[in-house]
């Protein structure tokens, strides 16, 4: 190959390499103040940054089995990777990443975002919607002796019952609701007759719960309310419950609720219908109940709930999220269509835009678990790429300066090299698209060291040569030719391990071996035919030299 | 010509027996230590919650720890990173992490609701939170063991096909030693194992790997031209003609790892000093573990007459895998 050509070949490196850097227009999505997100054009080096430079947030999610099994986990994972990504997507962040890893596993990147508790509970929420009628029949009163029954026969709540602190809040309990149940009118009366039967006596559970008037809800001391809950989901309870009911309890801190008492509801298992029908989904705050999300159905839903809400005019409905009562539930006055809203009790905007986002995007196919969550704060990725530019300066500055001392004329030609290395490898890196991470950082300086390797080789083999008496080009042919075998088995053997690590590695450490691969394809090229090429013009200019400065 | 070592003439192979001594040396009070010490594993490999919290005034680190311990905390390992207004809080104790059953992330939240109760809600900030699940962790550990061994295996396997497998074998064993003594130096030094320090040990592998390949393909090389030197000879003198080399490389590869270690910062220091101990044990072995080895080996499963022989008589052209490697490499004409 002539020089001319060597030369022209090495440009078109440099030229691809600087063209794969160059800043170019990238569409990114940020979110503005007031909570809606547009695709904004902004100039960058194609480089990304991984989490650990930008700061941001890293979950690992994957099926919870906690309450019972998944049969089709691969397929389960798939629709649940379409809901978070559809989430996170609208969350708003710039660049998020959302993949299946392996067959179980969904991983969720976040620059920038460093609000973990919300991240976390915008992904994993269930978002499953149900709008669910009260029990009208008073189920739960005639079971109760049951279930105090097999309540005693697990040994439960022998205790409690004795205990006089219930008492004292069963009597609050009593007079509260007695004043209040004048509300539901003249059912109450008839009610209070029959309850009094039942939950005078001092059962497990009867002797914890009071009916509030309105059908199918419950109030609960809030210091019982785990004891409560426990009890419910005994499978023997479960199993002893009335058919075709379930309990639910109230969110926390519902403002329905009374001070100190904890609401639950026996809600009627069928729901009329569910969050699937559900077309869109905005946070509004309303001057009377706050902040609400305001949903809407389509026309198949629409049809579907006219129709059910039509036949319980006058009843009430719960509208449960994730086995979560929401608000207390309102009394259905006439039908409804296509249009309600979900009140948000004194919550935040910000959680009602959450909710209003994660019901847009769907509910999820079954529950996840969090199995891992990182979180860097944007001022440690701040410092850790100023670290890295500073060791990077630092390494460049030791390596030429020990090349240039130890080498002379030959250790200038190897810097060149080293030049192009380093933007070789930054172009490899940005031209597939690589992550650059701290270790990625990490491994690139290291790299710096171990590029002029093959230098060495080279060198001190051509230092051989002219010892043993041959003229300088021969030496420099020489040189080149001998050192090839020893450097192609460093790199290979080098490489070798740099795949493993990207195969067995996770993130950051990913992020290492490609720099890794990415800095040994460089030096290759580097090594045996830039400083090559250099040397045949340096030999052509000095018109066949007698002496070479190495 | 600045030059360093040139035409030394050291018998490093005789020297085997101090090289031998000084390595039991190092690595014996490690296997000492490690029943009674252990390893330190990152929360990645047990499990568990580290949150990094910059606070705004430096606190009592016993305060923190007692306003943990009372909320169902107790034995978190707490530790200043940097300033002392910066603290690290690991949960990775057993009990710590069969609280995150149901959820990497419910300690870290926990943790965060303690300080905020403690210490009031806008005086501190968290800089970084890792939540690991006691499943991922299980699995982390077994990976990196089941990548130590591969990159081991495809290794040797590499060596066996471009040398042969006395070679190969040699290099495997040194490399070995390497990762012994770099394991009995993190152990010294209280290095934690961490995902990162593991890719540090695999950077090792690759790294001590490559020195002995250039040593054993000198020694390949000085095989083919000379079959008179007896093998001891011939390894030494291919361990000399190597030396500048092998010391250049070391030398500027442990000048990169000093900006690391200067400028790092504390997440990479760690990760810097294996590599900057690796590489120096590695070049040391290079030069004197590495071939005594081989000689032992080609003493203990000497050649048959016939095959390729070490020994230095006149052999029959062998079937010598690295002649089938191209005489020019491609596009260097």
């Amino acid at each position: 190959m002539s020089i001319r050509n060597r030369v022209l070949i090495i440009l078109a490196l440099i030229a691809i390499s600087v063209y794969a850097l160059f800043p170019r227009d990238v569409s990114v999505r940020v979110r503005h103040a007031d909570g809606s997100f547009r695709d904004t054009t902004i100039r960058r080096v194609p480089l990304k940054k991984g989490l650990d430079l930008s700061g941001g947030m890293h979950l690992a999610l994957e099926i919870d089995e906690a309450q019972g099994t998944v049969a089709d986990r691969e397929d389960a994972i798939d629709r649940a990777l379409k809901v978070v990504r559809t989430r996170i997507d609208e969350f708003g962040v710039s660049e998020p990443v959302v993949q299946k890893v392996g067959t179980d596993r969904i991983i969720v990147e976040l620059p920038g975002i460093d609000d973990r508790e919300r991240a976390e509970a915008l992904v994993k929420r269930s978002a499953f919607l149900q709008f669910q009628m009260t029990d009208e029949t008073r189920a739960l009163e005639r079971s109760l002796p049951r279930l105090d029954r097999v309540l005693r026969d697990l040994g439960e709540g022998t205790r409690v019952a004795t205990a006089s602190g219930d008492t004292a809040s069963r009597l609050a309990l009593d007079q509260l609701f007695t004043t209040d149940s004048a509300a539901p009118g003249d059912t109450a009366a008839a009610d209070t007759a029959e309850t009094d039967l039942v939950l005078g006596a001092d059962g497990a559970l009867s002797s914890l719960i009071q009916p509030t008037g309105l059908p199918g809800e419950y109030a609960v001391p809030e210091e019982q309310i785990l004891t409560v809950r426990r009890y419910f989901s005994l499978p023997a309870v479960q199993a002893a419950l009335p058919p075709g009911k379930v309990v639910r309890f109230g969110a926390e801190g519902d403002a329905a609720t009374q001070p100190g008492f904890r609401t639950f509801y026996v809600l009627d298992a069928r729901p009329i219908i569910t969050g699937e029908y559900l077309t869109d989904a905005r946070p509004i705050t309303d001057p009377i109940e706050g902040n609400v999300v305001s949903f809407e159905l389509n026309n198949q839903g629409g049809r579907r709930f006219r129709a059910e809400t039509q036949r319980h005019i006058g009843d009430y409905m719960a509208i449960v999220l994730d086995d979560v009562v929401q608000g207390q539930p309102p009394v259905i006055r006439g039908a409804i269509g296509t249009r309600g809203q979900i009140t948000m009790s004194g919550k935040p905007l910000q959680a009602a835009q959450d909710l209003a986002l994660v019901l847009r995007a769907g509910a999820l196919p079954v529950k996840l678990q969090v199995v891992e969550s990182r979180t860097i704060g944007p001022s440690l990725g701040e410092d850790a790429i100023r670290q890295g530019l500073s060791a990077g300066l630092l390494s460049i500055a030791l390596v030429v300066l020990i090349m240039v001392v130890y080498y002379r004329f030959s250790g200038f030609l190897a810097v060149c090299g080293l030049a192009f290395y380093g933007l070789a490898t930054l172009a490899i890196l940005a031209g597939f698209d690589a992550v650059l991470t701290l270790p990625g950082l990490a491994g690139f300086v290291l790299s710096i060291g171990m590029a002029v390797d093959a230098n060495f080789l080279i060198f001190e083999r051509i230092r051989e040569e002219l010892d043993a008496g041959k003229t300088v080009r021969r030496a420099i042919d020489g040189g080149f030719d001998q050192a090839w075998s020893a450097i192609v088995d460093t790199h290979v053997t080098t490489a070798l391990t740099a795949a493993i690590l990207y195969q067995f590695g996770t993130g950051p450490v990913r992020g290492f071996a490609v720099a890794l691969l990415a800095g040994l394809a460089a030096s290759l090229v580097s090594a045996i035919f830039v400083v090559r090429t250099l040397f045949l013009i340096w030999l052509q200019r000095s018109r066949e030299a007698q002496s070479l400065s190495i | 010509m600045l030059r360093i070592l040139h035409n030394t003439k050291i018998d490093f192979i005789s020297r085997w027996r101090t090289a031998a001594i000084l390595l039991v040396v190092f690595i014996l009070p490690a296997l000492i230590l490690l029943p009674i010490r252990g390893f330190h594993y990152s929360i990645e490999f047990t499990g568990g919650t580290l949150m990094q919290v910059q606070f705004r005034e430096a606190p009592q680190i016993a305060d923190v720890r007692s306003a943990l311990s009372n909320a169902g905390l107790p034995g978190v390992e707490i530790s200043t990173f940097g300033s002392p207004n910066e603290l690290v809080i690991r949960a990775q104790e057993e009990e710590h992490v069969a609280q995150q059953e149901g959820g990497a992330e419910t300690v870290a939240s926990r943790i965060t609701n303690v300080l905020s109760e403690r210490f009031g809600e806008g005086e501190f900030t968290v800089l970084r939170t890792e939540a690991v699940g006691p499943k991922v962790g299980s699995e982390l550990r077994r990976q990196a063991v089941v990548a130590l061994f591969i990159a081991f295996g495809l290794t040797l396997v590499y060596l066996a096909w471009r040398f042969e497998w006395r070679f190969g074998l040699a290099a495997v064993l040194a490399t070995l030693h390497d990762i012994v003594a770099t394991l009995a130096f993190m152990l010294y030094m209280n290095i934690e194992i961490s995902l990162f320090v593991v890719g540090a040990i695999l950077t090792v592998v690759g790294y001590s790997m490559n020195d002995k390949v250039v040593v054993f393909d000198r020694v390949r090389e000085n095989l083919r031209s000379d079959h008179r030197s007896s093998l001891r000879d011939l390894l030494n003198r291919s361990v000399n003609e190597t030396l500048p080399r092998t010391v250049m490389t070391g030398s500027t590869t442990l000048a990169s790892l000093l900006a690391l270690l200067i400028f790092g910062g504390a997440v990479i220091r760690p990760f810097a000093w294996v590599l900057a101990f690796g590489i120096i044990i590695g070049t040391f072995s290079s030069i004197y573990v590495a071939s005594p080895l081989l000689l032992l080996i080609e003493r203990r499963w000497s050649r048959k007459a016939g095959e390729a022989t070490a020994k230095g008589k006149p052999r029959v052209p062998r079937e010598d895998p690295s002649a089938a490697r191209p005489k020019e490499p491609a596009g260097a004409r």
